[in-house]
């Protein structure tokens, strides 16, 4: 029998006034941030849409006339109405979204899904852990957290990409890598031997993590694996499940839990995601039937 | 005054749980040494003699591949163990070992560890299995790598 997942109301935000009707959204500038990755920066159309969002959540952005793709918000929260979306050319709407230039429009649907427990961090070292693309969804939890900086311990980012060049935000990456209280780590699977950084999977890293895992607060997001394997390290550091939370994928196509395209186990990722406690999705994560 | 490595030994995680005598017996074959930034640490092929417990620094661990050059296949840092290759005969480097900053480490006399293991067996059991521990963690991180997550076909 199927069991049914509560999301405290803590993880949900943002009410849409019309979840299906996409606000027309104009582009202010294309940023090519890798190879093969690259980022939106939006504005609303219509100068007085009203748009706030929570770090973690996504949007569906629209490519009028060729089809819909969910996209997480990789801006910061406070800079609403301003978007950021980072996505990889990876299929039939992206690749005519890369075409996009300055001043074309697209359609914006959202905010939607649940979001990182940033309020849940307060008083605790954080740990975040971003694999690859990861790094968009966790960005905006990143700006909130050096935003209320006094209100957190440690803050730690171990992130890992496939090789120097695929590395997302290098200026602000290197810009808060400057900052003495956020620690950075970052490494890659491969590198000539001109890198002078780390080279090993992210999971690697966290042994030697500077936290308290009695006291610490994971969000994870990057490929299904790598978090997999990332939460076992967690787990043998001592972090408690219950407060470690990654960010799932999933085929979301409405965004509000009607079609059921992005089932996952007895949840929606759409409207009970992408944002889990790894406590409530464990007995399902890695599962290949689900 | 003399300063032993002992209480060195004894706090690093790799021998927690280790009777004192074994770290008194394995201190007898250690000493401190510090690379620079761009030091070779070890040659592939060359005799592997020692083990290396890093304390402070990090060190590449390289490979030529033809037509790409010398490329890092990964990397060690703070508390890491670098090298058993003195373990297993033939007792030969596989790969370089180069300090890419200031690094401090322990060295371990390989020789010297593999004969009082040969003595004591009860020794020889406990750094087997550390190192098989170890073994074990850097197999499955390189079927991560092995993976290509991040690539196309993630």
């Amino acid at each position: 029998m199927a069991t049914t997942v509560e999301v405290p109301e803590s993880l949900t935000a943002g009410l849409v006034p019309d979840p299906m009707l996409p606000t027309p959204h104009r582009i202010q500038r294309v940023k090519q941030e890798t190879d093969d990755t690259f980022t939106l920066e939006l504005l609303p159309v219509d100068s007085t849409t009203r748009f706030s969002f929570a770090p973690g959540q996504f949007n569906m952005l629209y490519v009028f006339g060729v089809g819909e793709v969910p996209i997480s918000i990789s801006s910061n929260p406070d800079d609403a109405p301003v978007l950021k979306h980072t996505t990889r050319v990876v299929g039939t709407v992206t690749k005519a979204m890369r075409k996009l230039k300055r001043g074309d429009v697209i359609g914006i649907r959202g905010p939607f899904g649940t979001h990182w427990p940033v309020e849940e961090a307060s008083s605790r070292d954080v740990v975040i852990i971003a694999g690859g693309i990861g790094l968009a969804p966790l960005r905006p939890a990143l700006y909130r957290l050096m935003a209320e900086r006094p209100r957190y311990h440690k803050i730690v980012l171990l992130y890992g990409t496939r090789t120097p060049e695929d590395m997302l935000y290098r200026h602000e990456l290197e810009q808060w890598r400057g900052k003495f209280d956020l620690e950075i780590q970052v490494t890659v699977d491969r590198a000539a031997s001109t890198w002078r950084g780390n080279v090993g999977v992210v999971s690697t890293m966290i042994p030697r993590a500077p936290f308290d895992p009695s006291n610490t607060l994971a969000m994870i997001c990057g490929p299904e694996v790598m978090m997999r394997f990332t939460v076992m390290e967690l787990l043998k550091r001592g972090v408690a499940a219950e407060r470690i939370y990654l960010s799932s994928e999933r085929n979301m196509k409405c965004g509000i839990g009607f079609c059921g395209h992005c089932q996952f186990g007895p949840t929606f990722v759409c409207k009970d995601g992408p944002v889990f406690a790894y406590s409530r999705i464990a007995p399902i994560l890695g599962k290949s039937e689900v | 005054m003399i300063h032993t490595l002992e209480p060195i030994l004894r706090e690093h995680p790799f021998f927690q749980g280790m009777e004192e005598r074994h770290i008194q017996l394995i201190a007898g074959c250690s000493m401190n040494v510090r690379f620079n930034a761009g030091d070779v640490i070890f040659h592939e092929g060359d005799p592997a003699d020692q083990f290396y417990l890093i304390r402070e620094g990090l060190v590449s661990v390289q490979f030529v591949i033809p037509h790409r050059g010398l490329t890092t296949i990964t990397t060690y840092g703070n508390g890491e163990v670098l090298g058993w290759s003195w373990l297993f005969p033939p007792y030969r480097w596989h790969f370089d070992a180069r300090a890419q900053q200031l690094t401090h480490a322990l060295a371990f006399d390989g020789k010297c560890l593999r004969g009082k293991c040969d003595e004591d067996h009860d020794l020889g059991y406990e750094i087997y299995k550390r190192f098989m521990q170890i073994v074990t963690e850097r197999l499955e991180s390189t079927r991560l790598l092995l993976l290509d997550m991040y690539g196309d076909n993630r």
